[in-house]
């Protein structure tokens, strides 16, 4: 028998949620129409469909908690924290951005926030998360290190030597994978062996469940309690969180990989239409109420844009900063 | 005869030889039905299938590997890394395995596989997207690596890769790809690897460029009496045309939009001071990337070597 959203969350948590994604969702379309502009360059991974991972998944970890992601990054930081105004002038290259404008797009960081950093290396991440439990397990610190990365990863040799290792010495790593199907334009039964990703963890004897990633309720629920799992435990667990990209894997690629219809089918699934329709039914909030809320977020974006077209670039000379102390 | 990009040029090259022979098989992750990251197999999956084009898990050093084990078994494998920047997790395979198995079998094995990256920057992408650390992938012997600086060039050199008993790493200037055309016969021919090509002849100063920097640097010329070397094939590197355009102009610059320090430069600069020195009239320059990881957006500019430091250099050997 499903609960009621107010038996789980508050109104303000709900609330917040819908804001998160309608920002992350505003935000990623903002960006295909700068990149479209030429005002973002090189390479652009959108996360459009996936915002219930992100949203659910930052708010079932407690802030001191570390955030590791792949490539497709920016909603992460957003909703960790980041300022939406510099992760935009960071894809812009300008010298307020995040990362001062020298990274971009597939590189955020912002350890103010315990956001560990995008990887543009596909599994790249996977050591450094383990690396970084390790730490906070020998400093006696309470925190739970949550490594998200894509269902292509799970494929490098990366994966396989971290999650032994995870569980090996008992570390306290959440694994989060947003499955979205596609591995560029390989679909997961193309590319693993075990299409159900979930199972893989047994060779490494880490616990293991399937979530459903387009519902930010259910990600935040099972992220939640496995955090608090690996907390109280000091051992890993693995989440598959099933989810869809619904644009290309980056700008440049047009998705002919896949049918018009079977895009359609999810969109049926989009977590945001979908968590509106539940907070109409409850009685959480009024049309006008979530109306307002798109304005707000959408204000927040265009604000972000225009504080990144007024940004001065870098320096030139900020060419040699950060190398070396 | 076609006007052809670098991109084409390349698929011509890999389609031609897959038709001549049919041990040439290619793999690496979207190689296929997607026509790889930039498109440069477009159309090679239709045409000969899924088993001689072969869409891989997302693996680098499992691509490498595997390509390893084809070739020590007669096959001529032809891996794609989608960028210079991922072949990083793939080294050891490269480095370790593919560059020694002759000398590790003593000559009973040979490993003929080329692999295939684009490189280098220019194309506004950040760090890993745009690497050209070239220079780590020449410390190893056994393996040769070839830079292509246009479309005939690249069909001809890529085509004698293939050929090639050896394994070569195949780096294809990104920023290159698409941006001039060039007349390219349809047919077969090789350039040959480890021959530099005189790309402009001069008498009074000697620049040795490769990939992407030689077009910057034949725009850069214009009004030097300048000969301008194309290397082509970096290891092993002809050596002896750049000693003897040296022996005749006395002077020499380098351009790589690699980072300075070990970068390949260094190499030629120290082998011609090995063998040449006494016909020096000024001391050797380099037009070097700053030793920093590439940055993003607007200060590529200033990052890549441009001809206003090409310019300088020039001014500043022939003056000296």
């Amino acid at each position: 028998m499903a609960e009621t959203l107010r038996e789980l969350l508050s109104e303000e948590e709900l609330l917040g949620f819908f804001e998160q994604m309608v920002l992350c969702r505003e935000f990623e379309e903002s960006c295909a129409e700068q990149y479209s502009k030429g005002h973002i360059t090189g390479f652009l991974h959108l996360y459009t469909g996936q915002e219930a991972v992100a949203v659910g998944c930052t708010a079932g970890l407690q802030e001191k908690d570390y955030i590791l992601s792949a490539y497709r990054d920016h909603a992460q930081a957003i909703v960790r924290g980041a300022d939406p105004k510099k992760v935009m002038a960071e894809l812009f290259g300008k010298a307020t951005g995040l990362c001062k404008g020298k990274g971009g797009s597939m590189h955020l960081f912002a350890p103010e926030l315990n956001f560990m950093g995008g990887y543009a290396i596909v599994g790249g991440q996977f050591p450094i998360a383990t690396g970084l439990a390790w730490g906070s397990q020998l400093l006696e610190e309470d925190r739970v290190t949550a490594c998200l990365f894509g269902d292509g990863s799970m494929n490098q040799g990366t994966f396989h030597e971290s999650l032994n290792w995870a569980r090996l010495w008992d570390l306290p790593v959440l694994f989060i994978c947003e499955n979205n199907f596609y591995g560029i334009g390989t679909e997961v039964h193309r590319a693993s062996a075990q299409a159900a990703l979930h199972r893989r963890t047994c060779g490494y004897d880490i616990p293991s469940e399937k979530v459903d990633g387009m519902d930010v309720i259910a990600m935040y629920q099972a992220t939640k309690r496995a955090a608090e799992w690996v907390r109280e435990r000091q051992r890993p667990y693995f989440i598959e969180a099933v989810t869809y990209r619904f644009r290309g894997h980056s700008m440049s690629d047009p998705a002919k990989y896949r049918s018009p219809s079977e895009t359609d089918v999810w969109k049926t699934r989009d977590p945001i239409p979908n968590l509106s329709r539940r907070l109409l039914e409850e009685g959480i909030a009024t049309k006008e109420q979530l109306e307002e809320i798109t304005k707000r977020c959408l204000a927040r974006v265009e604000e972000s844009v225009r504080f990144a077209e007024e940004s001065p670039w870098p320096e030139d000379a900020a060419v040699w900063e950060d190398i070396y102390v | 005869m076609a006007q052809l990009n670098m991109v084409q040029a390349i698929n011509q090259a890999l389609s031609l030889e897959m038709a001549r022979d049919d041990r040439v098989l290619l793999l690496g992750e979207d190689v296929g039905r997607d026509g790889g990251v930039f498109r440069v197999t477009e159309g090679l999956w239709e045409r000969f299938g899924s088993e001689r084009v072969i869409d891989t898990p997302l693996c680098e050093a499992g691509i490498m590997g595997a390509a390893i084990g084809m070739a020590a078994y007669g096959l001529r494998p032809v891996p794609e890394i989608q960028f210079l920047g991922f072949t990083y997790s793939a080294f050891e395979q490269l480095f370790a395995h593919a560059a020694r198995l002759r000398s590790r079998s003593r000559g009973r094995y040979s490993c003929p596989m080329v692999v295939r990256t684009p490189y280098g920057g220019g194309i506004k992408a950040p760090e890993l997207h745009e690497e050209s650390t070239e220079a780590l992938f020449c410390q190893v012997p056994g393996l040769k690596v070839v830079v292509p600086s246009g479309p005939y060039v690249a069909k001809g050199l890529l085509l004698a890769a293939l050929r090639d008993p050896d394994p070569v790493l195949f780096l294809e200037p990104t920023r290159l790809y698409r941006l001039l055309r060039e007349e390219v016969p349809e047919g077969e021919y090789l350039v040959e690897l480890g021959r530099a090509r005189v790309a402009r002849g001069g008498n009074s100063v000697t620049v040795v460029a490769w990939g992407s920097m030689l077009e910057r640097v034949l725009k850069s010329v214009e009004g030097y009496d300048a000969e301008v070397l194309d290397l082509l094939t970096l290891n092993p590197f002809d050596s002896e045309a750049i000693v003897k355009s040296v022996q005749k102009t006395g002077r020499l610059v380098i351009v790589h939009e690699a980072a300075k320090t070990c970068g390949f430069g260094a190499e030629i600069a120290a082998t011609v001071a090995e063998e040449a020195i006494l016909h020096l009239r000024a001391p050797i320059l380099r037009v070097t990337a700053p030793d920093v990881p590439v940055p993003l957006a607007k200060l590529i500019d200033h990052y890549l070597p441009g001809a206003e430091q090409i310019r300088n250099a020039l001014d500043e050997v022939l003056q000296y």
